[in-house]
């Protein structure tokens, strides 16, 4: 998906700035030798950039256990391979998987039952993450490893030109976008953009939405549920009325709104400083982070927008060896520091949020000094999310549907209709038991 | 009988035997590599196509899918799919447009050419051909860039003149940019092959029909279109192909807007069920059912073309 390889892109750029420094592992705790007894060679198949680097920190303290790590394309191509590779019994040990592509992967088969090996970790993470590795079920397919907390940035310059102010609940929100129109009518507070289904899951998570739940034997799908529907009524009266641009993100088009000044907000995560480098380099310390306009005065949630986890495969040898790594990876603090260091991910564990290694604000917000601690913060506030076994369907359902409303400026509740039929007709036709 | 006789005899049956396998052995690298690398996969895709995964329960862990025997639910289903319908009337549409361009400028370059007092030839064939040389995920990438309202260089002229600007990535203009990027690259490749079909044309006819007092424009349409048909028709028949496989230049564009959707073409359509929607069983029913079709199409094609050049050869 578009904003991984924006991350992706952004955790380089971080990298970079960074200096991209060179680790050197201590050695000094060693390692703990229990679990496999001989030397245990692991595979594992990540798109986190630099994720060799912190793989070699292990590698020098537990030379009984050697990771090696194989680059990978981001988000869902991986998922299409992890699959394929599954059916044919040669999937690697380990792999970087998208909290919602879990339960696709599960319904595979591809990812091993790891509750024994990591029931303990449970504690590092907030439970609303920890619940998205578990399906709702005993068991645990994946340690979480990075988590989107979303959030609202907006040009704090321009809003003090425009005499306006961050909204706090979306009512205020769609005030702003209309008071922005009236002074600048060239101008767009921000735009509606149907190529990311991320975006669209978390707004709706935030509003309380449950898109797959489990009812006995039977999934039920809630995309056009009450909370769901409100937002996508909200959105499209916003695109309806002109108050928002209806184009979509990531486009050189898109770059340049942000660029210019054009757009002077954007609904994103906590990876947005590295996508606004690229993307509107000349912005560079104009911009401000705010928690997201809520639905209620006084309420307190946000969605999650990207995040992905460690997951152990069906096909290892090594499930116990595998699983202790992927626990490492995700909760030790060295491991932690080394991740944020080079691969420029937003840790899911609770504790990193406030560690030194995030103790500096992302350099493109060097205005707002206390960057992490806010997200932190913010983060705390995630409200749960549920996916199913089709979620890329629903997802292709979403850029097909919202597209075609977008563009003609329609209905979305009927786009929204039709984004769950098309759910729905999936699952009956793949066999599942859907509960009405 | 004599000794020599025999051995004669012998040596023959032996060479015989020989000369009879050699073509077997000869073929026997091509047809081992047909067999794993073409018809093996195809045999693959045609038996995944009869199958569809059957869940149990919800569908979660170890023995929760099962490969079942579909027969041709999926060919039914693909079939009296919408979407694949408007898929493919979209690619007709597009067809339309690029097929008749693309061939009628490769055919006008490839003549210019050809002509006696061309300047230039070698550095105009380069130029032309030179876009076929790009990627066509680079070629989609840098149109769509153009197309951009927002960042067309196009649109800004447009706008300085005070002409309207339509928006190229939407309704029928988006045909119309999709079919540019293809006509843009496939030019220069047909061009070469009518050109060196051109080329080949014995000088003595050229001479003969100018003796005659034929005019260059004359002998373009009169002998030398006539001569070089059938690599017409080859051209022809890669192009139809091509725009039935469609897939690189609208998988491209669909970010940049909101106009295209996933299922644009068949092959996207095919892509998606297999790898967005995990359903393989259906994309292979899809993908038999394109191939068919392409087949009987080429068929249909190849045997217009043979009669008429039979006919032609007959008279």
């Amino acid at each position: 998906m578009s904003h991984t390889l924006h991350r992706r892109l952004a955790a380089t750029a971080t990298a970079v700035a960074l200096g991209a420094t060179a680790l050197t592992a201590c050695g000094s705790s060693g390692g703990d030798d229990q679990a496999d007894s001989g030397p245990v060679s692991l595979t594992y198949w990540a798109w986190a950039p630099g994720m060799d680097k912190v793989a070699d920190l292990w590698n020098k303290k537990n030379p009984d256990i050697k990771v090696t790590v194989k680059k990978q394309a981001a988000g869902d191509d991986l998922v299409a391979k992890i699959i394929t590779a599954s059916k044919a019994h040669q999937a690697p040990d380990l792999v970087q998987a998208e909290y919602q592509a879990l339960p696709t992967l599960v319904s595979n088969d591809a990812l091993a039952d790891i509750s024994k090996e990591v029931g303990d970790a449970e504690k590092e993470f907030a439970p609303g993450v920890w619940q998205q590795t578990t399906l709702g079920s005993d068991a645990v397919y994946a340690v979480p490893q990075d988590s989107g907390p979303m959030m609202f940035y907006y040009r704090a310059d321009l809003f003090k030109q425009y005499g306006l102010s961050a909204p706090t609940t979306w009512d205020d929100f769609a005030k702003t976008a209309r008071a922005l129109k009236k002074k600048a009518p060239d101008k767009a507070l921000t735009t509606f953009s149907s190529n990311d289904s991320g975006l669209f899951a978390g707004l709706a998570q935030q509003a309380g939405a449950k898109w797959w739940t489990v009812d006995g034997d039977k999934w039920k799908v809630g995309i056009d549920d009450p909370a769901t529907r409100k937002v996508a009524d909200f959105w499209g009266g916003l695109v309806k009325e002109g108050a928002v641009d209806n184009q979509p993100m990531y486009t050189p088009a898109w770059n340049k709104a942000l660029n210019t000044g054009k757009q002077i907000a954007w609904v994103s995560a906590v990876w947005a400083p590295g996508t606004l480098t690229t993307a509107a380099p000349e912005t560079k310390g104009k911009w401000a982070m705010a928690p997201l306009p809520q639905w209620t005065k006084g309420d307190n949630a946000t969605g999650s927008w990207g995040g992905s986890t460690t997951a152990v495969t069906t096909d290892s040898k090594h499930k116990a060896a595998a699983a202790k790594f992927a626990t490492w990876l995700n909760t030790d603090p060295q491991a932690l520091t080394a991740l944020v260091k080079e691969s420029g991910i937003y840790p899911a564990a609770t504790a990193a949020q406030t560690s030194g290694a995030l103790a500096e604000a992302p350099d493109f917000f060097a205005n707002q000094p206390d960057f992490y601690t806010r997200a932190a913060g913010i983060a705390k506030t995630t409200a749960p999310a549920s996916w199913g076994p089709n979620v890329n369907v629903a997802y292709t359902a979403f850029k097909d549907e919202f597209a075609q409303a977008a563009k003609t400026r329609s209905d979305f509740g009927a786009a929204l209709t039709a984004m769950q039929d098309a759910t729905v007709a999936d699952l009956k036709k793949q066999g599942f038991e859907v509960a009405p | 009988m004599t000794m020599a006789a025999t051995r004669r005899k012998a040596r023959g049956r032996g060479q015989s035997y020989g000369v009879k396998a050699a073509p077997y052995s000869f073929l026997l690298p091509a047809a081992v590599l047909f067999a794993l690398f073409f018809a093996l996969p195809i045999g693959y895709a045609l038996w995944l196509s009869l199958h569809k995964a059957e869940v149990r329960g919800l569908g979660l862990g170890k023995g929760a899918r099962a490969e079942v025997w579909a027969g041709l639910q999926n060919y039914t289903a693909a079939l009296t799919d919408p979407e694949l319908g408007h898929a493919a009337l979209r690619v007709l549409g597009y067809g339309a447009i690029v097929v008749p361009v693309m061939l009628g400028l490769a055919l006008l370059f490839a003549l210019l050419l050809d002509t006696e007092r061309v300047r230039a030839r070698s550095f105009s064939r380069l130029a032309i051909f030179l876009p076929y040389a790009i990627p066509g995920v680079i070629a989609a990438l840098l149109w769509g860039f153009l197309y951009l309202p927002d960042v067309s260089p196009f649109h800004y002229l447009l706008g300085e003149l005070g002409l309207p600007q339509p928006d190229l990535l939407d309704g029928g203009p988006l045909f119309l940019s999709l079919a540019n990027i293809a006509v843009w690259g496939g030019t220069g490749f047909n061009m070469i092959v009518i050109y060196t079909s051109l080329r080949s044309i014995p000088v003595e006819v050229h001479e003969a029909a100018r003796l005659d007092g034929a005019t260059p424009v004359q002998i373009a349409l009169r002998i030398k279109i006539p001569m070089v048909a059938p690599s017409l028709v080859l051209t022809f028949f890669f192009s139809v192909i091509a725009t039935l496989q469609v897939f690189g230049e609208p998988t491209t564009l669909r970010p940049l807007t909101n106009s295209i959707p996933t299922t644009w073409s068949p092959l996207m359509k095919v892509y998606n069920d297999a790898f967005l929607g995990g359903n393989v069983y259906a994309a292979s029913a899809t993908a038999v059912v394109l191939a068919a079709a392409t087949f009987v199409l080429s068929f249909a094609l190849l045997k217009v073309s043979n009669s008429r050049t039979k006919h032609r050869g007959n008279r």
